[in-house]
């Protein structure tokens, strides 16, 4: 948990380092990173892009699509396959719900793929959409704060 | 008009081809018209500030010519943008425009029905 929590700060870091701040030898580390890579606990490793620097100037929107509850799940998986949708969950609350965000290109470009895609898919009741238009804070869960006892 | 015509633009069209009525960008209200009877009936239940939303983006017109394949009423449903109609207004011109083009696809001048 502790080499993954290490990992989670600073992907690029030797295992080297990582077995120097555990005490381990820098063969454990390797052998047990490899173990979890195997086993896709460890998913993938990427790069993280301020997007607006390198000058994309895409819109992000948060849709709630109320569905029937018998559709809830495939118009989840549809929702997943399409590559403007960046997150899917679902949800148990009054009503079945999947939550999804979006990105696109500008506000016209998002309107064709909710009206074109995401209404006629079979058991889509409505679907109320928000376009974001600040972001306060974006990160991942992370062992670590789990490990310090921030229990989130 | 050539039946065949009259029939093209009254069929129903699959559900991926079928008008979904919005109130803005992205919010869904869970109606839709799949043919031109249908979409003057929805015409008369959906709020009128969806009718205010496609009309002004052309997106009526735009569904009429490319989906039901109507340039004629397409054109007409242009018109209306000019005179700046909204509300219940809006809906009643509308509703005029597309049921009297319906009806005459229905029945065409010439027609005796017994």
């Amino acid at each position: 948990m502790k080499i993954l929590a290490a990992l989670q700060e600073d992907s690029r870091q030797t295992y080297t380092a990582i077995a120097k701040q555990m005490g381990l030898a820098h063969s454990t580390v390797y052998d047990r990173v490899r173990k979890m890579e195997q086993q896709k606990v460890i998913k993938n490793y990427t790069v993280l892009v301020d997007l607006e620097k390198v000058g994309f100037k895409n819109i992000l929107a948060m849709m709630t699509i109320y569905t029937d509850p018998k559709e809830t799940e495939s118009v989840a998986e549809k929702l997943a396959e399409a590559t403007e949708v960046l997150e899917v969950y679902t949800s148990l609350s009054d009503e079945l719900l999947v939550m999804a965000k979006v990105a696109a290109a500008n506000q016209d470009d998002l309107h064709d793929f909710v009206a074109d895609y995401v209404a006629p898919l079979a058991g889509v009741l409505r679907i109320r959409t928000s376009i974001i238009t600040r972001r306060l804070k974006e990160t991942h869960f992370l062992i670590s704060s789990y490990l310090k006892g921030l229990h989130l | 008009m050539n039946p065949d015509t009259s029939s093209r633009i009254l069929r129903t069209v699959p559900r991926e081809k079928a008008f979904y009525f919005f109130t803005s960008i992205g919010n869904y209200t869970g109606t839709s018209a799949a043919s031109l009877k249908e979409f003057m009936e929805k015409i008369n239940e959906v709020n009128a500030k969806s009718l205010e939303f496609h009309l002004y983006r052309g997106d009526f017109e735009k569904w009429v010519s490319e989906a039901l394949e109507d340039a004629w009423l397409a054109g007409e449903i242009r018109r209306l943008q000019k005179f700046g109609l909204a509300g219940e207004a809006l809906r009643d011109q509308l509703y005029l425009t597309v049921s009297r083009r319906l009806k005459r696809l229905v029945s065409p001048p010439g027609t005796v029905q017994f």
